[in-house]
Protein backbone atom coordinates (compact mmCIF):
# COMPACT_ATOMS: atom_id res chain seq x y z
CA UNK A 1 0.00 0.00 0.00
CA UNK A 2 1.27 3.59 -1.15
CA UNK A 3 1.49 6.26 1.12
CA UNK A 4 -1.20 7.97 -1.18
CA UNK A 5 -3.67 4.66 -0.92
CA UNK A 6 -3.36 4.98 3.00
CA UNK A 7 -4.42 8.29 3.34
CA UNK A 8 -7.26 7.79 1.05
CA UNK A 9 -8.20 4.58 3.13
CA UNK A 10 -7.93 6.77 6.23
CA UNK A 11 -10.07 9.59 5.33
CA UNK A 12 -12.85 7.36 3.23
CA UNK A 13 -13.08 5.40 6.63
CA UNK A 14 -12.94 9.00 8.92
CA UNK A 15 -15.92 9.95 6.35
CA UNK A 16 -17.46 6.51 7.37
CA UNK A 17 -17.74 7.22 11.30
CA UNK A 18 -18.45 10.96 10.94
CA UNK A 19 -21.32 10.20 8.02
CA UNK A 20 -24.10 8.18 9.79
CA UNK A 21 -24.49 11.20 12.17
CA UNK A 22 -24.97 13.43 9.83
CA UNK A 23 -27.52 11.00 8.12
CA UNK A 24 -29.50 11.06 11.48
CA UNK A 25 -29.73 14.98 11.54
CA UNK A 26 -30.69 15.14 8.18
CA UNK A 27 -34.05 12.71 9.31
CA UNK A 28 -34.97 15.65 11.16
CA UNK A 29 -35.87 17.62 7.83
CA UNK A 30 -38.88 15.34 7.51
CA UNK A 31 -40.16 15.71 10.85
CA UNK A 32 -42.94 17.42 11.79
CA UNK A 33 -42.05 21.01 14.46
CA UNK A 34 -43.93 21.00 17.23
CA UNK A 35 -46.87 22.86 17.93
CA UNK A 36 -47.02 25.87 19.95
CA UNK A 37 -50.28 26.36 20.96
CA UNK A 38 -51.16 30.37 21.23
CA UNK A 39 -54.33 31.89 21.74
CA UNK A 40 -55.50 35.67 20.87
CA UNK A 41 -57.73 38.00 22.42
CA UNK A 42 -59.75 40.88 20.44
CA UNK A 43 -59.96 43.21 23.01
CA UNK A 44 -62.17 44.99 21.76
CA UNK A 45 -64.80 42.73 20.96
CA UNK A 46 -64.42 41.15 24.46
CA UNK A 47 -64.56 44.51 26.32
CA UNK A 48 -67.62 45.63 24.14
CA UNK A 49 -69.83 42.65 25.70
CA UNK A 50 -69.97 43.40 28.95
CA UNK A 51 -70.84 41.00 31.67
CA UNK A 52 -70.23 38.33 29.21
CA UNK A 53 -69.46 35.32 31.11
CA UNK A 54 -69.33 32.19 27.95
CA UNK A 55 -66.07 31.69 28.12
CA UNK A 56 -65.91 31.00 31.97
CA UNK A 57 -68.90 28.84 32.05
CA UNK A 58 -68.14 26.51 29.57
CA UNK A 59 -64.42 26.22 30.65
CA UNK A 60 -65.51 25.95 34.68
CA UNK A 61 -68.15 23.42 33.59
CA UNK A 62 -66.19 20.82 31.74
CA UNK A 63 -63.40 20.80 34.47
CA UNK A 64 -65.19 20.70 37.11
CA UNK A 65 -63.96 24.01 38.98
CA UNK A 66 -66.12 24.58 42.19
CA UNK A 67 -67.53 28.13 42.41
CA UNK A 68 -67.26 29.52 45.88
CA UNK A 69 -68.81 32.29 47.35
CA UNK A 70 -65.73 33.30 49.42
CA UNK A 71 -63.64 35.40 47.57
CA UNK A 72 -60.73 34.34 49.54
CA UNK A 73 -61.14 30.99 48.39
CA UNK A 74 -62.16 31.21 44.99
CA UNK A 75 -61.15 28.88 42.04
CA UNK A 76 -60.92 30.59 38.69
CA UNK A 77 -59.37 28.89 35.33
CA UNK A 78 -60.57 32.05 33.52
CA UNK A 79 -61.72 35.24 34.78
CA UNK A 80 -62.29 38.71 34.09
CA UNK A 81 -60.39 42.06 35.90
CA UNK A 82 -60.65 45.73 34.53
CA UNK A 83 -57.81 46.09 31.78
CA UNK A 84 -56.04 48.49 33.80
CA UNK A 85 -55.63 45.95 36.23
CA UNK A 86 -54.72 43.25 33.62
CA UNK A 87 -52.61 46.19 31.53
CA UNK A 88 -51.06 48.16 34.55
CA UNK A 89 -47.94 49.28 32.44
CA UNK A 90 -50.05 50.74 29.63
CA UNK A 91 -51.71 53.53 30.88
CA UNK A 92 -54.48 54.70 29.09
CA UNK A 93 -52.96 53.30 26.17
CA UNK A 94 -56.49 53.21 24.86
CA UNK A 95 -58.88 55.73 26.82
CA UNK A 96 -61.87 53.49 25.47
CA UNK A 97 -60.44 50.53 27.70
CA UNK A 98 -60.64 52.01 30.43
CA UNK A 99 -61.99 50.24 33.38
CA UNK A 100 -63.82 47.85 31.23
CA UNK A 101 -63.84 43.79 31.87
CA UNK A 102 -61.33 41.52 30.11
CA UNK A 103 -60.93 38.12 29.94
CA UNK A 104 -57.44 36.45 31.37
CA UNK A 105 -56.21 33.35 31.69
CA UNK A 106 -52.58 31.31 32.36
CA UNK A 107 -50.51 32.51 29.74
CA UNK A 108 -48.68 29.48 29.46
CA UNK A 109 -45.80 31.37 29.25
CA UNK A 110 -42.57 30.23 27.11
CA UNK A 111 -40.38 31.18 29.87
CA UNK A 112 -42.37 30.03 32.85
CA UNK A 113 -41.52 31.50 36.48
CA UNK A 114 -44.12 28.62 38.17
CA UNK A 115 -42.22 25.63 36.63
CA UNK A 116 -39.07 26.81 37.32
CA UNK A 117 -39.96 27.45 41.31
CA UNK A 118 -42.05 24.26 41.54
CA UNK A 119 -40.08 21.92 44.11
CA UNK A 120 -41.88 18.55 43.14
CA UNK A 121 -42.05 19.52 38.97
CA UNK A 122 -45.61 19.07 39.43
CA UNK A 123 -45.83 22.08 37.20
CA UNK A 124 -44.11 21.75 34.13
CA UNK A 125 -43.67 22.64 30.17
CA UNK A 126 -44.94 20.20 27.44
CA UNK A 127 -43.45 19.99 23.91
CA UNK A 128 -46.19 21.86 22.69
CA UNK A 129 -45.68 24.83 24.89
CA UNK A 130 -48.71 24.21 27.46
CA UNK A 131 -47.97 24.50 30.97
CA UNK A 132 -49.36 21.58 32.55
CA UNK A 133 -50.23 20.70 36.10
CA UNK A 134 -49.76 17.28 37.42
CA UNK A 135 -52.17 17.16 40.34
CA UNK A 136 -50.76 14.13 41.65
CA UNK A 137 -47.19 15.68 42.73
CA UNK A 138 -48.64 18.82 43.92
CA UNK A 139 -48.14 19.06 47.42
CA UNK A 140 -49.68 22.72 47.96
CA UNK A 141 -46.94 24.62 48.97
CA UNK A 142 -47.95 27.66 46.43
CA UNK A 143 -44.53 28.54 45.61
CA UNK A 144 -45.97 28.90 41.60
CA UNK A 145 -48.81 31.08 42.89
CA UNK A 146 -46.07 33.42 44.53
CA UNK A 147 -44.26 33.30 41.15
CA UNK A 148 -46.73 33.55 38.53
CA UNK A 149 -47.10 37.47 38.06
CA UNK A 150 -50.79 37.34 36.27
CA UNK A 151 -52.67 35.42 39.05
CA UNK A 152 -53.64 32.59 37.37
CA UNK A 153 -53.42 30.33 39.60
CA UNK A 154 -55.45 29.07 42.23
CA UNK A 155 -55.45 26.61 45.52
CA UNK A 156 -57.86 24.63 47.07
CA UNK A 157 -58.40 25.60 50.73
CA UNK A 158 -61.21 23.12 51.05
CA UNK A 159 -62.97 19.90 48.98
CA UNK A 160 -64.14 21.57 46.25
CA UNK A 161 -66.49 18.96 45.21
CA UNK A 162 -69.41 20.34 47.60
CA UNK A 163 -69.23 23.58 45.29
CA UNK A 164 -69.34 21.91 42.02
CA UNK A 165 -73.06 22.50 40.84
CA UNK A 166 -73.15 19.41 38.49
CA UNK A 167 -69.99 17.13 38.11
CA UNK A 168 -68.77 16.13 34.56
CA UNK A 169 -67.76 12.84 34.66
CA UNK A 170 -65.52 13.29 31.77
CA UNK A 171 -63.13 14.53 33.80
CA UNK A 172 -61.47 14.92 37.30
CA UNK A 173 -62.32 17.28 40.49
CA UNK A 174 -59.25 18.48 42.68
CA UNK A 175 -58.66 17.97 45.98
CA UNK A 176 -58.15 20.15 49.04
CA UNK A 177 -54.70 21.30 49.20
CA UNK A 178 -53.21 21.44 45.61
CA UNK A 179 -53.43 24.55 43.13
CA UNK A 180 -55.11 24.24 39.78
CA UNK A 181 -54.64 26.39 36.68
CA UNK A 182 -55.71 26.71 32.99
CA UNK A 183 -54.65 23.35 30.89
CA UNK A 184 -55.47 25.07 27.53
CA UNK A 185 -58.09 22.19 27.44
CA UNK A 186 -55.05 19.51 26.52
CA UNK A 187 -57.64 16.85 27.11
CA UNK A 188 -59.82 18.83 24.23
CA UNK A 189 -56.47 19.05 22.01
CA UNK A 190 -55.92 15.17 22.11
CA UNK A 191 -59.36 14.88 20.49
CA UNK A 192 -58.28 17.52 17.63
CA UNK A 193 -61.25 20.02 18.63
CA UNK A 194 -60.08 23.69 20.40
CA UNK A 195 -60.13 24.71 23.90
CA UNK A 196 -63.83 25.15 25.34
CA UNK A 197 -63.75 28.81 25.76
CA UNK A 198 -63.03 29.24 22.25
CA UNK A 199 -65.56 27.02 21.06
CA UNK A 200 -68.16 28.66 23.60
CA UNK A 201 -67.00 32.51 22.70
CA UNK A 202 -70.19 33.50 20.41
CA UNK A 203 -68.77 36.92 20.08
CA UNK A 204 -65.65 35.13 18.36
CA UNK A 205 -63.10 37.31 20.47
CA UNK A 206 -60.77 34.22 20.71
CA UNK A 207 -58.69 32.53 18.71
CA UNK A 208 -56.65 29.85 18.93
CA UNK A 209 -53.92 27.67 16.91
CA UNK A 210 -50.29 27.03 16.55
CA UNK A 211 -47.48 29.48 16.57
CA UNK A 212 -45.26 27.25 14.67
CA UNK A 213 -48.01 27.24 11.80
CA UNK A 214 -48.36 30.02 9.26
CA UNK A 215 -51.75 29.16 7.70
CA UNK A 216 -53.05 29.44 11.47
CA UNK A 217 -56.22 31.48 13.06
CA UNK A 218 -53.34 33.39 15.10
CA UNK A 219 -50.37 33.13 13.24
CA UNK A 220 -52.70 35.47 10.54
CA UNK A 221 -54.40 37.41 12.90
CA UNK A 222 -51.25 38.58 14.78
CA UNK A 223 -49.46 39.19 11.47
CA UNK A 224 -52.29 41.35 10.24
CA UNK A 225 -52.85 43.41 13.34
CA UNK A 226 -50.60 44.76 16.72
CA UNK A 227 -51.05 42.83 19.72
CA UNK A 228 -49.82 42.72 23.43
CA UNK A 229 -49.32 40.82 25.80
CA UNK A 230 -49.73 41.16 29.67
CA UNK A 231 -46.58 42.09 31.38
CA UNK A 232 -44.05 41.27 28.69
CA UNK A 233 -41.16 43.56 30.70
CA UNK A 234 -41.27 40.41 33.15
CA UNK A 235 -39.56 38.22 30.26
CA UNK A 236 -42.18 35.24 30.81
CA UNK A 237 -43.21 35.38 27.01
CA UNK A 238 -46.97 34.91 26.94
CA UNK A 239 -48.80 32.91 24.61
CA UNK A 240 -52.04 34.47 25.00
CA UNK A 241 -51.95 38.02 23.21
CA UNK A 242 -54.54 40.55 23.17
CA UNK A 243 -55.37 42.44 20.04
CA UNK A 244 -55.11 46.40 19.95
CA UNK A 245 -57.24 47.01 16.26
CA UNK B 1 -45.11 -25.70 95.66
CA UNK B 2 -46.16 -22.41 97.76
CA UNK B 3 -49.88 -21.24 96.39
CA UNK B 4 -50.08 -24.01 94.09
CA UNK B 5 -54.08 -23.23 92.85
CA UNK B 6 -53.34 -19.65 92.75
CA UNK B 7 -50.13 -20.13 90.48
CA UNK B 8 -51.98 -22.86 88.32
CA UNK B 9 -55.24 -20.59 87.67
CA UNK B 10 -52.68 -17.81 86.66
CA UNK B 11 -50.82 -20.72 84.08
CA UNK B 12 -54.04 -21.61 82.67
CA UNK B 13 -55.69 -18.03 82.16
CA UNK B 14 -52.15 -16.94 80.32
CA UNK B 15 -52.19 -20.17 78.12
CA UNK B 16 -55.74 -19.31 77.61
CA UNK B 17 -54.55 -15.93 76.79
CA UNK B 18 -52.39 -17.12 74.71
CA UNK B 19 -54.12 -19.73 72.45
CA UNK B 20 -56.85 -17.59 72.20
CA UNK B 21 -56.48 -16.10 68.66
CA UNK B 22 -55.97 -19.80 67.61
CA UNK B 23 -59.44 -21.08 68.87
CA UNK B 24 -61.11 -17.97 67.79
CA UNK B 25 -59.23 -18.54 64.09
CA UNK B 26 -60.97 -21.85 64.11
CA UNK B 27 -64.07 -21.08 65.80
CA UNK B 28 -64.94 -18.33 63.04
CA UNK B 29 -66.58 -18.40 60.42
CA UNK B 30 -63.32 -19.27 57.98
CA UNK B 31 -63.54 -15.39 57.08
CA UNK B 32 -59.55 -15.26 57.45
CA UNK B 33 -57.15 -15.25 55.10
CA UNK B 34 -57.48 -12.86 52.02
CA UNK B 35 -60.60 -11.48 50.79
CA UNK B 36 -62.50 -13.74 47.72
CA UNK B 37 -62.41 -11.00 44.85
CA UNK B 38 -65.52 -10.43 42.79
CA UNK B 39 -64.55 -11.19 39.11
CA UNK B 40 -65.72 -7.97 36.27
CA UNK B 41 -69.42 -8.24 35.94
CA UNK B 42 -69.05 -7.92 32.09
CA UNK B 43 -67.26 -11.26 31.74
CA UNK B 44 -64.20 -10.31 30.52
CA UNK B 45 -60.96 -13.04 31.61
CA UNK B 46 -57.99 -11.53 30.79
CA UNK B 47 -56.08 -8.17 32.32
CA UNK B 48 -53.89 -5.61 30.90
CA UNK B 49 -51.29 -7.75 32.10
CA UNK B 50 -51.32 -11.79 34.01
CA UNK B 51 -53.73 -12.12 37.00
CA UNK B 52 -50.13 -12.92 39.16
CA UNK B 53 -48.49 -9.49 37.74
CA UNK B 54 -51.39 -7.60 38.64
CA UNK B 55 -51.62 -8.73 42.06
CA UNK B 56 -48.72 -7.69 43.10
CA UNK B 57 -47.73 -4.69 40.84
CA UNK B 58 -51.00 -3.14 39.64
CA UNK B 59 -49.66 -0.30 41.73
CA UNK B 60 -46.26 -0.10 39.56
CA UNK B 61 -48.61 -0.24 36.20
CA UNK B 62 -50.98 2.24 37.48
CA UNK B 63 -47.84 4.96 38.38
CA UNK B 64 -46.46 4.61 35.15
CA UNK B 65 -49.93 4.98 33.26
CA UNK B 66 -50.12 7.88 35.44
CA UNK B 67 -46.69 9.44 34.73
CA UNK B 68 -46.95 8.42 30.83
CA UNK B 69 -49.85 9.77 30.53
CA UNK B 70 -50.07 12.82 32.06
CA UNK B 71 -46.31 13.44 31.74
CA UNK B 72 -45.70 12.32 28.35
CA UNK B 73 -48.44 12.64 26.93
CA UNK B 74 -48.53 8.92 25.87
CA UNK B 75 -52.15 7.81 25.12
CA UNK B 76 -51.45 3.52 24.57
CA UNK B 77 -49.68 0.89 26.34
CA UNK B 78 -48.84 -2.07 24.87
CA UNK B 79 -48.86 -5.62 27.07
CA UNK B 80 -46.35 -7.49 27.17
CA UNK B 81 -48.37 -10.03 24.79
CA UNK B 82 -48.83 -7.73 22.07
CA UNK B 83 -51.90 -5.98 22.87
CA UNK B 84 -52.68 -2.11 23.15
CA UNK B 85 -54.76 -0.47 25.82
CA UNK B 86 -55.77 3.04 26.52
CA UNK B 87 -54.14 4.03 29.60
CA UNK B 88 -56.92 5.23 31.86
CA UNK B 89 -57.90 4.52 35.35
CA UNK B 90 -61.42 5.17 34.87
CA UNK B 91 -61.62 4.03 31.38
CA UNK B 92 -59.78 0.52 31.19
CA UNK B 93 -59.68 -0.32 34.66
CA UNK B 94 -63.12 0.40 35.77
CA UNK B 95 -64.49 -0.41 32.37
CA UNK B 96 -63.96 -4.32 33.55
CA UNK B 97 -63.91 -3.48 37.24
CA UNK B 98 -66.87 -1.56 37.31
CA UNK B 99 -67.50 -3.29 40.51
CA UNK B 100 -65.57 -1.38 42.50
CA UNK B 101 -67.05 -2.17 45.92
CA UNK B 102 -66.58 -5.52 45.55
CA UNK B 103 -63.20 -5.85 44.02
CA UNK B 104 -60.89 -2.55 44.23
CA UNK B 105 -62.34 -1.74 48.13
CA UNK B 106 -62.58 -5.32 49.77
CA UNK B 107 -58.84 -6.10 49.19
CA UNK B 108 -57.36 -2.25 50.66
CA UNK B 109 -59.77 -2.58 53.52
CA UNK B 110 -58.50 -5.92 54.04
CA UNK B 111 -55.09 -4.72 53.69
CA UNK B 112 -55.70 -1.48 55.82
CA UNK B 113 -54.57 0.36 52.49
CA UNK B 114 -56.06 3.65 51.35
CA UNK B 115 -55.85 5.19 47.89
CA UNK B 116 -57.04 8.19 47.19
CA UNK B 117 -57.48 7.99 43.86
CA UNK B 118 -61.10 8.63 44.19
CA UNK B 119 -60.60 12.10 46.36
CA UNK B 120 -60.46 13.71 42.63
CA UNK B 121 -60.87 11.29 39.61
CA UNK B 122 -64.57 10.65 39.47
CA UNK B 123 -66.08 6.87 39.14
CA UNK B 124 -68.09 7.16 35.75
CA UNK B 125 -72.11 6.12 35.79
CA UNK B 126 -72.74 2.73 33.98
CA UNK B 127 -72.26 3.31 30.11
CA UNK B 128 -70.21 6.20 31.23
CA UNK B 129 -66.67 3.90 30.45
CA UNK B 130 -67.23 3.86 26.51
CA UNK B 131 -66.24 7.57 26.58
Amino acid sequence: MTRREFLQLLALSGFGLVAPAGMLKGEGTGKKTPKKWAMVVDIFKCAKKEGCTECIEACHRIHNVPNIPDAGRQITWIWTSPFDALFPEQPAYVEALRGRQIMALCNHCENPPCVAVCPTKATFKRDDGIVMMDYHRCIGCRYCMAACPYGARSFNWQDPRPFIHAIDKGYPTRTKGVVEKCNFCDERLARGLVPACVDACKGTCLAFGDLNDEQSAVRRLLGSRPAMQRKPELGTRPKVFYLLA
Amino acid sequence: MYNKPLILTIIMVVLAGLAAPFIYARMGTGAAGPPRLAPPPGGEKRCVESKEYMREHHVDLLMRWRDSRVREGALKYVASDGRGYVMGLTTTCIGCHSNKADFCDRCHDYALVHPRCWDCHTFPEKGDTAK
